[in-house]
């Protein structure tokens, strides 16, 4: 069983963020940035697979820059066998970051893969079922709860739709997103993340995989969203009800 | 986007009010570009529920129903969805953004090799083509893109694009030819836990009551939270917390990884006010917050605010708005 990660850098959830004033870019002076949190609970998930199946090796992938390789520690830390950079340049779309990605599964052929449901930063929710697309495998997204099935070959997918949970039955290999509830990821250790230090980070690039990371989305100008005016504090619910009738046009 | 393909959303054969967005959308869309749009309907019921799309201004309805396509499944679906696209020379795909849209819309981008947006606020154009508006980081920032290719994908938030008024013109309504199609098996249905409730969903509701681990139980939750959207006529909702605390279900988390929602009136019942929270539902007209501690974040953005313990205040506010 080979399990691949995608794991992405981006801006810690704790952080505000704020847009640049030319409207370049968000401001990222003194913004910590770590594993998006989705990522962390598919490696988390991928790693207790390995646990309870026992032969299984974990590939954690991250496209992006040198300072990615940060992330890539994390998630040797967090206990993945393997971690691999995909050296791109510049910021790439979801379709770009899912033609890698369907490249290096044709290359490494997991027998799962495994993706958070959505970045934090571009909150796009896209590569997964773009993944899935493209290399015509089953998918399942949302998953908040995942079971093997005793042949080994399947599993039961618990997803969080907006009318409840639906389970599906899902052939390997597949690609699977993870929501939050999937699971709580593993506290990483300092002496872990000085262990992960000393382990080799693989590296290849778009062109070695014989793909371009060419987006086809441009983003043209950020803005802050308009603020809202600040409101009135009531002292009573007397007084609360009493504005909610007329202000908020309440009968 | 000179042919526009609207895909709607069905919920057992029943159109989701929100389909109303992606057609106003579709509709901005063709006039910008001077086409036309059409709109696709999937799985069982979808001749039945187009009878309620005839007189918006699409070019066609097309109805697909199939054995296959029995449950939403993605995989399914966007087979029937790019066959219908390529058929029809669709350029621009659009749907409003739920968890069926964002499971189907990203997949046929992936068969279509075509770029996509999620979460689009608005669609205008400059002289060198569309232009579109969408949320990211949480809802901190909204970027300004641009999305190239032959073919783009995207999904909308309903609450940006009010529904277009009806028109006199009757769409022709065709079925899809989905024979020869070769259907994917790899994801089968197994069940689907559905919360009967006869609250109306969040997204669709003009006025929504939400509550946060101010909350202890399930019971206050329903007795409260429940009581109050009762007494308003609105809908229920939930910070993460409750949801993770299994106080409440997941389907009624509003949030960055939840709902979006943008009613005339949000009641936040014993919420903080975090940034993932927020990003679900400030561009509600009036956001009213009631929680015990002053300097609750929430309280930035509230137009009215009760420092108050919710198991005193919202008793209270329930008897007041029963007494009329
Ligand atoms: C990646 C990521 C995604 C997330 N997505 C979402 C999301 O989509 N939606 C979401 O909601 N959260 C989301 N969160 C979680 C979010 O950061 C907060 O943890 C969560 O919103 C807090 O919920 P809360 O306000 O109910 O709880 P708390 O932050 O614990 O706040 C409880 C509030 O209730 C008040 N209170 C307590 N008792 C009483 C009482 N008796 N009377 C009055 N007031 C009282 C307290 O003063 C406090 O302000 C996400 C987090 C991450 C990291
Ligand atoms: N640059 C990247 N490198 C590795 N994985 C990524 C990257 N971007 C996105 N992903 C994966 O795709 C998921 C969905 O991202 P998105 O579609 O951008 O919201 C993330 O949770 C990651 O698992």
């Amino acid at each position: 069983m080979k399990i691949l990660v995608p794991i992405k850098r981006v801006p810690d959830s704790d952080t505000r963020i704020r847009v640049k004033p030319d409207g370049s870019g968000i401001v990222t002076d003194g913004v910590k940035f770590s594993l998006n949190p989705f990522d962390a609970i598919a490696l988390e998930e991928a790693l207790r697979i390995r646990e309870r199946l026992g032969a299984a090796e974990v590939l954690a992938v991250t496209l992006g820059g040198e300072d990615s390789i940060e992330q890539l520690r994390t998630g040797l830390a967090m206990g993945a066998d393997r971690a691999l950079l995909v050296r791109t340049p510049g910021p790439l779309d979801s379709l770009a970051v899912a033609r890698i990605l369907a490249a290096l599964v044709r290359k490494e052929s997991p027998d799962l893969v495994l993706l958070g449901k959505q970045a934090i930063d571009d909150d796009s929710n896209q590569v997964g079922q773009m993944l899935g697309g493209m290399l015509g495998l089953p998918q399942a997204t949302f998953v908040s709860k995942l079971e093997f099935q005793p042949d080994g070959r399947s599993v039961r997918c618990g997803r969080e739709t907006d009318a409840g949970i639906e389970t599906l039955g899902v052939r390997l290999p597949a690609v699977i997103t993870a929501d939050l509830r999937l699971n709580e990821p593993r506290y990483v250790s300092l002496p872990g993340i000085m262990k992960a230090k000393k382990r080799p980070i693989e590296e290849l690039s778009p062109e070695a995989l014989g793909v371009t990371a060419a987006s086809r989305t441009r983003v043209l100008r950020l803005e802050a969203p308009a603020g809202r005016k600040a409101g009135v504090r009531l002292r009573t619910v007397e007084e609360l009800v009493a504005r909610l009738r007329d202000g908020a046009g309440l009968t | 986007m000179k042919r526009t393909l609207v895909i709607a959303e069905l919920d057992h054969g029943v159109l989701k009010p929100c389909t109303h967005a992606a057609v106003a959308a579709a509709r901005r869309a063709a006039e910008l570009a001077g086409g036309t749009f059409e709109i696709l309907l999937l799985g069982p019921g979808a001749g039945t529920a187009s009878g309620a799309l005839l007189n918006f201004g699409a070019a066609a309805l097309h109805v697909a129903e199939h054995p296959e396509l029995a449950e939403p499944l993605a995989d399914r679906y966007a087979v029937a969805v790019a066959h219908v696209a390529r058929g029809r020379g669709t350029d621009f795909l659009i749907a409003a953004a739920s968890t069926f849209s964002k499971d189907l819309l990203p997949r046929v981008a992936g068969l279509l090799d075509a770029g996509m947006l999620s979460d689009v606020v608005e669609i205008g154009a400059d002289s060198s083509g569309p232009l579109f508006k969408r949320v990211l980081h949480a809802g901190n920032a909204i970027a300004t893109v641009i999305l190239e290719g032959p073919v783009r994908v995207a999904t909308l938030r309903a609450a940006a694009f009010p529904p277009a008024p009806r028109l006199e013109s009757t769409a022709p309504v065709l079925a899809v030819d989905l024979s020869g199609l070769a259907w994917p098996d790899g994801t089968s249905f197994v069940a689907r836990d559905r919360k009967t409730s006869a609250r109306p969903d969040a997204t669709e509701a003009r006025i929504v009551v939400s509550g946060g681990r101010g909350i202890k139980t399930s019971e206050d939750f329903e007795r409260l939270v429940g009581g109050l959207a009762d007494a308003l006529g609105g809908a229920v909702g939930s910070s993460r917390a409750l949801v993770d605390a299994g106080i409440t279900a997941n389907s009624l988390q509003i949030g960055q990884t939840g709902k979006v929602v943008a009613p005339d009136l949000y009641i936040a019942v014993g919420i903080s006010g975090a940034i993932q929270h927020i990003a679900g539902m400030k561009d509600t007209k009036v956001i009213v917050a009631i929680n015990k501690d002053p300097d609750a974040p929430i309280f930035e953005v509230a137009d009215l605010g009760l420092v108050a313990d919710v198991y005193q205040a919202v008793p209270e506010m329930i008897e007041r708005l029963q007494r009329r």
